[in-house]
């Protein structure tokens, strides 16, 4: 399979999550969608790495999970927290900050 | 068409079919469901790219880990009850959907064109039995890497501590 292919399905999945991050307000899906994102990049870095014929493209998708379980955790617990103060976890209600 | 262009398919298909899954489901635990789906059928593509070492971390990271992660936060929060308006208004919905396919015509444009010039259109195509080896990885990780991947364990520290705290805080006031 050429590269093409999976640098268009990369893009594919990666607008997947764009477009699910516009349209959804319910925040723990809004996290999926940046998952989904990040899941594109990675399969964009091994094709590529594939194509190039080094491994330094998976380096970096462990670089990327590493970040994710990261990134995961600290939203998680912000989403249960902001649940526990205000009983809703969807962005269009979550304006505290605006005072 | 060869074993490997009909793999390519089924699972770009899956992982398509899951991805617009996560993102049309108004129940978040069938959202989540559908996002492991996509993981696996994603695992299934890394190891047609021959980077077996990274499926198997796709699984247990990404679908073991963090969808458990998830699906305990969902049902810690018990959203099934609570009705949580699922979408955005009509309007804005159709405008997002516009821009996003805007958006895949670029990524697409970019993937199809843009990469003529450069080194990694230059390369020559690999034959198919090139495959990554833990070995490889690894000696990467631990030489010419060594920095940032130590780096990333002062992230997950970070993370682990941030964690900590965000949870604490809560307790106490509940206290």
């Amino acid at each position: 399979m050429a590269l093409e292919y999976y640098l268009v399905l990369s893009a594919l999945l990666f607008t997947t999550g764009v477009i699910g991050v516009l349209i959804r307000r319910n925040a723990i899906i809004i996290f999926m969608c940046i998952e989904l994102m990040l899941n594109a990049a990675n399969l964009a870095f091994v094709a590529i790495s594939r194509s190039l014929g080094e491994a330094t493209g998976q380096v970096f998708v462990f670089f990327v999970m590493t970040v994710a379980a990261a990134e995961v955790a600290i939203g998680l617990a912000i989403i249960v927290s902001v649940f526990k103060h205000q009983q809703t976890i969807n962005v269009d209600e979550v304006n505290s900050l605006k005072g | 068409m060869n074993p490997e262009q009909i793999l390519f398919i089924l699972f770009g298909a899956v992982a398509l079919i899951g991805a617009i899954a996560v993102i049309s489901f108004r129940h978040p635990i069938y959202s989540a469901l559908s996002l492991i789906v996509t993981f696996f059928a994603q695992a299934g593509l890394f190891v047609l790219l021959g980077a077996h070492f990274v499926a198997a971390a796709q699984v247990i990271v990404y679908a073991g880990a963090i969808m458990v992660l998830f699906l305990f936060v969902i049902m810690l929060l018990n959203l099934g009850t609570l009705s949580v308006k699922g979408m955005m208004s009509g309007k804005l919905k159709g405008l997002a959907i516009i821009l996003g396919i805007l958006f895949a015509a670029e990524g697409i444009y970019i993937a199809v064109n843009a990469l003529n010039d450069t080194a990694v259109a230059s390369a020559e195509p690999t034959t198919a039995a090139v495959t990554t080896t833990t070995y490889d990885i690894g000696e990467l990780l631990f030489s010419k890497y060594l920095l940032p991947f130590e780096v990333t364990s002062l992230i997950l520290l970070a993370a682990l501590i941030g964690v900590i705290v965000l949870v604490k805080r809560e307790g106490q006031e509940e206290n």
